[in-house]
């Protein structure tokens, strides 16, 4: 029998509500998950710079455009969606923002918490065109070493789609 | 209800802001940019910011402190911050930014550090 997955989707205005909104749907799941506190903290941390991204970078702030969030919840993780509508970016494309010349830069950070904070990270071309950001936290019942409070993430590419 | 509160303090030419709430994207951090703007207006240029009571901070905010930082500086005044909360502290170790900006645990040395 295929493992079961829960699945939730919506979609979102661009607009600054949608941040707070993202992240406070995002970390009630994390919560029924079992997730402990600083998990769900660094969950929706995640979910917020994702939709971040997407409000500003992707979307341009432009109201007529939509962000598209999903979330999926299988035996072993929460894996996270977030697709803009805007012309996409790849991630080797972004600064470093921990290098000596950026230190100072006011923006640029948003990615790397997300690769910090969660155990997978990527980013791929959605069906809308733009970008489509996919984070995943392993599910603390696995007793992964990450899923423990610690923060750090292995960054260890795409995170499966399981259908 | 904003997510964000501010409110500033004087002693012998450093000012004190006490923050409370959430330096995030949308009023949190428009508040700290327009509170440390105004100060800079009126020439306060030595600045401590009270982060004990902020609980919160995103990337929007941390730029923001570094917004300040900088402006701050290029009035010739130093911005520093003053008791982080275990969130921030972690944020500004990631990201480095312990590295740029002098942090206080105490407010009577952070007044110190100014003479």
């Amino acid at each position: 029998m295929a493992p079961e997955t829960k699945h939730l989707e919506v979609t979102l205005d661009t607009h600054v509500e949608s941040v707070n909104l993202a992240e406070e749907m995002c970390v009630r799941v994390a919560e029924a998950a079992g997730f402990n506190e600083d998990e769900c903290y660094r969950i929706g941390m995640s979910v917020r710079e994702g939709v971040i991204n997407a409000f500003h970078y992707g979307n341009q702030e432009k109201p007529e455009k939509k962000i598209h969030l999903a979330i999926e919840l299988t035996e072993e993780r929460m894996i996270i969606h977030v697709l803009d509508e805007g012309k996409g970016f790849r991630l080797n494309d972004v600064p470093d923002p921990l290098a000596q010349e950026n230190l100072l830069s006011t923006s640029g950070r948003g990615i790397f918490l997300m690769k910090a904070f969660m155990d997978e990270f990527d980013v791929q071309p959605g069906r809308t065109g733009g970008a489509e950001l996919v984070m995943a936290k392993r599910l603390p019942a696995l007793g992964s070493p990450h899923s423990n409070g610690n923060g750090s993430g292995s960054n260890s590419g795409a995170p499966h789609q399981e259908a | 209800m904003p997510s964000l509160f501010a409110t500033t303090r004087e002693y012998s030419g450093i000012t004190l802001v006490d923050l409370s709430g959430r330096i995030s994207l949308g009023d949190g951090s428009a508040l700290l940019r327009k509170t440390v703007r105004d100060l800079l207006e009126e020439g306060r240029t030595k600045i401590i910011l009270n982060l004990g009571d902020v609980n919160y901070i995103d990337s929007s905010g941390i730029g923001e402190l570094v917004s300040g930082f900088t402006a701050v500086r290029n009035r010739g005044g130093e911005l520093k911050l003053l008791n982080l909360t275990k969130k921030v502290n972690d944020l500004l170790q990631i990201t480095k930014l312990f590295t740029v900006f002098d942090v206080f645990n105490d407010e009577s040395t952070a007044m110190r550090s100014f003479e």
